[in-house]
């Protein structure tokens, strides 16, 4: 009976002890609930801390938001056309959509990457690849807007693109689906040995950042899913996940996952790089666009270009190996110090783990495990550091934080975990919702990350939101990562599929961002710098007309004597030179978006009138007290008269 | 009195005086300087901006140049030639003479300024957009102060001067003080 009492008593003790612990743990959840609203609120007017780019996926754009405020400043329109903008639909920027199958409108957009100088980021350039029609694209952090996009040949599917060496040396761009090279008309089934991937080395001019094609590695017919720079130690080298190791071309969910390994490919770029540059490689004809914007005539120029450096990695010994990889790796990340190479094989229930400095050894006493169509397969425990045990399911993608600890996300498990390098072991982990893809710690892809935050970014939304019919928002969410324990700190909507994200100290790309173009600098071949210029100019049935806009009115306001069937041509400078006063213009009936033009800049767009009447234009944006008043009428007199071309401003046309 | 006569020769460096326009629309508040012989930019475009914002209430353009950007350098070249002369040649009474000169001119340029500022807030176009009046009636000026802070609508415009004015006052007031130390010394003198 004693006994019974006395574990009665310790019963209840315990159970007491556990109720209080439960209360204890309720009162932490609503002090960190707390305290996280207190951590991602930025003030009415302060600032956030870090830029995050996050790729718009479906959507083909790029947005800009704050971090940790989650809050959303800009969608720069990278591969579709934007109407808002007028982007792909002004004269000027049409030729940015250009490509070797004519214009085309829209992309998925994936991955984009910061420049880095000395393997840390510098906040010049943002790249961003074009996983459709394969294409990459530069966008100029000084004006946030897209300034180059370079077509890729022989590749299709670009998706383990578009991230960059330490010095920007190189913008890498791998394809994921392979194809005959050169394409031609040949059946499916011989895929085999016949299809080749083109993995593209892009070399960006260090000052202009000018993109240009330095050499296509054409690999194996494997699919070339991602892909991550050697940094530190192990510069100088690229490292491919690879899946489709069978090459199969039907049914790919089930054919595509039966080898038990799959492999990353280490490409030593700098031992190719020397190789073409002592006149190694085989040209190549191809037909791939070239379209650059330049920022002083406010005008993108299209160039097709018809031929490509070709490299066959078996003519350069040594510069490419296969490391043997669990499962179809999708993630193939490189910590800081560029040692450890993550693979996540998305099949598989483990991380694994290679060595750079194991993989050399292995090179170098020659451990191999047979070969790949000529290429040496690394024996896979030669190179291997080790494998993080049971982590959770489905692995895609690993960022670091610099501090020895990586972060890796579970599609499957819909988590973040997080794990110690060299050890292995699971220190934490986070639920997400729901299923999430990549993450980005600002400089997670460089040798110095900024391990404040990490940015998830979910496939599946379901119920987090207010319901939007069956389709809903797309999701990323925020946690902080400054302690020993992750904390969930914020959910904010993404605008497209967001797949990747790249960010950095907003302090780094704030001073430089532009408030206006200069006037002075503007050289439009038909900007028009002040009123007095201003003019209307027939050639045949085109009309140019040189317009200006300054508060609150467009020079001239009265046009006659256009005619039906002229094709017109407004060619509008913004006069403003102040912060913040674009002026818009739209005109009825035209067939293109409106025009938002910058302090300083000259846009064009085309109105093709097809009725006769008097049509008015006007201002879209709403620039100063006066704004309703920016308006004027375009006089349309039948093609057979003899109205005369007047213009003006302020008084009746005689 | 050297140095007090070479001090306004400053006004050449340095402007003589600053307007400010502040307004819940410009967290950088536009500004103009005025120099001896310019109007400048306190940052680039203002003058421009100040134009667009004053044109809705009929303002004037500020002119390019003034007729005043080319009397007043002349002006000070002919005052530091007749003082130089003076520090050279005359004595404490010669002294007290460019002192007042000084101070004449001084206050003919500010009232000049003043006349000016006067009307550029109060010719204003009879077809402008706005028109404001006073509780009285009459039509709103918007002339901004000579000196100090005022409201004008929604903004708030600032006026002081700057460097240049700083250097002409001390020479204007060191030649007192030469004139000063130059009566003490010949007063000493005749008592010696």
């Amino acid at each position: 009976m004693k006994n019974i009492l006395k574990s009665m008593v310790a019963l209840l003790s315990i159970l007491v002890a556990f109720t209080s612990c439960n209360n204890t743990s309720n009162q932490n959840a609503g002090a960190l609930s707390g305290s996280a609203a207190e951590k991602v609120y930025v003030n009415p007017g302060e600032h956030d801390e870090f830029y995050a780019f996050i790729s718009g996926g479906f959507s083909g754009q790029l947005s800009v938001y704050g971090l940790p405020s989650g809050r959303l400043f800009k969608v720069i329109p990278v591969f579709s056309q934007d109407a808002e903008k007028a982007y792909g639909y002004n004269e000027e920027t049409k030729p940015m959509l250009n490509t070797s199958h004519g214009f085309v409108p829209w992309d998925d957009s994936h991955h984009p990457d910061i420049s880095q100088t000395n393997g840390v980021i510098d906040g010049r350039w943002v790249f961003i690849n074009g996983n459709n029609t394969p294409r990459i694209a530069k966008i100029d952090l000084s004006t946030f807007e897209t300034t180059e996009i370079i077509e890729v040949p022989n590749s299709a599917g670009n998706h383990s693109s578009s991230f960059v060496t330490e010095n920007t040396e190189y913008v890498v761009a791998g394809t994921r689906f392979s194809v005959p090279i050169p394409q031609k008309d040949m059946p499916i089934k011989d895929y085999k040995g016949n299809f080749k991937g083109a993995l593209s080395f892009i070399s960006v001019d260090p000052e202009h950042g000018h993109m240009d094609i330095k050499f296509q590695l054409i690999m194996p017919g494997f699919d070339y899913d991602l892909s991550h720079p050697g940094r530190g130690k192990s510069h100088g080298w690229f490292f491919f996940s690879t899946y489709n190791t069978e090459e199969a071309s039907t049914l790919m969910e089930v054919n595509a996952s039966q080898n038990d390994k799959d492999f990353i490919a280490a490409v030593n770029w700098k031992k190719i790089e020397e190789y073409v540059n002592n006149g190694g490689g085989t040209m190549m004809a191809a037909n791939y666009a070239h379209n650059v914007y330049d920022e002083s005539t406010h005008t993108a120029t299209s160039t097709m270009k018809k031929e490509v450096l070709t490299v066959n990695p078996l003519d350069v010994p040594g510069a490419v190996y296969l490391m043997p990889t669990p499962k179809s790796p999708h993630g193939c990340d490189v910590d800081p110090t560029g040692e450890y190479i993550v693979g996540s094989g998305k099949l598989s229930a483990n991380l694994t783990v290679h060595s750079f400095t194991k993989m050399l050894a292995a090179i170098e006493n020659e451990s191999f495990a047979g070969d790949a169509y000529g290429i040496p397969i690394i024996d896979f425990e030669a190179s291997l550091a080790g494998v993080v045990e049971q982590p959770g399911l489905g692995p895609l993608h690993t960022e670091f934080d610099g501090k020895g600890n990586a972060y890796t996300t579970f599609f499957i498990s819909s988590e973040v975990v997080k794990w110690k390098l060299g050890t292995w072991e699971v220190v934490d982990r986070q639920p997400c919702y729901y299923s999430v893809g990549h993450l980005m710690i600002p400089g997670g892809n460089s040798q110095k990350p900024f391990g404040k935050y990490v940015v998830a970014m979910n496939k599946i939304t379901k119920d987090r939101y207010l319901p939007t019919g069956p389709e809903v928002t797309q999701s990323a969410q925020l946690y902080d990562i400054s302690g020993d324990k992750m904390e969930l700190l914020l959910d904010f909507p993404t605008v497209g599929e967001p797949h990747y994200a790249a960010g950095c100290p907003a302090d780094l790309i704030k001073p430089r961002s532009k408030k206006l173009f200069k006037l002075e600098e503007n050289n439009h071949p038909y900007a028009t710098k002040n009123e007095a210029d201003t003019k209307v100019v027939r050639e045949g049935k085109d009309v140019h007309v040189y317009m200006t806009t300054i508060r609150s009115h467009f020079s001239p306001d009265n046009i006659e004597g256009i005619k039906v069937g002229d094709k017109v041509y407004f060619h509008i400078t913004n006069l403003e030179q102040d912060y913040d006063v674009p002026h818009g213009v739209s005109m009825i009936g035209a067939n293109t978006s409106e025009l938002l033009i910058m302090p300083g800049q000259t846009e064009t767009f085309v109105w093709e009138p097809k009725q006769v009447g008097v049509w008015p234009f006007y201002c879209t944006d709403f620039c100063s007290a006066l704004h309703q008043e920016m308006q004027g009428y375009v006089r349309v007199s039948a093609a057979n008269s003899s109205t005369p071309l007047r213009w003006s401003l302020g008084e009746d046309i005689e | 009195m050297l140095i007090a006569v070479l001090l306004p020769l400053g006004l050449f460096l340095f402007p003589l005086w600053k307007i400010t326009l502040e307004a819940p629309q410009y967290p950088t508040p536009l500004g103009m300087y005025i120099h001896i012989n310019d109007f400048t930019d306190a940052n680039p475009h203002d003058i421009k901006n100040i134009n667009i914002m004053n044109h809705y209430v009929g303002m004037k353009y500020i002119p390019e140049a003034i007729p005043e950007f080319k009397i007043f350098p002349i002006g000070i070249i002919i005052t530091t030639v007749i003082g130089l002369i003076i520090a050279f040649k005359g004595n404490y009474k010669w002294f007290l003479f460019w002192f007042i000169l000084m101070m004449v001119l001084s206050a003919a340029g500010l009232y000049d300024f003043y006349l000016w500022e006067h009307d550029y807030g109060h010719d204003l176009d009879p077809k402008a957009i706005m028109k404001f009046t006073n509780p009285d009636g009459s039509i709103m000026g918007f002339q901004p102060p000579l000196f100090g802070s005022k409201d004008i609508l929604n903004f708030t415009a600032h006026s002081y001067p700057q460097l240049g004015s700083l250097f002409l006052g001390l020479g204007i007031a060191g030649s007192f003080v030469a004139h000063l130390i130059g009566k003490k010394n010949h007063k000493k003198a005749l008592r010696m």
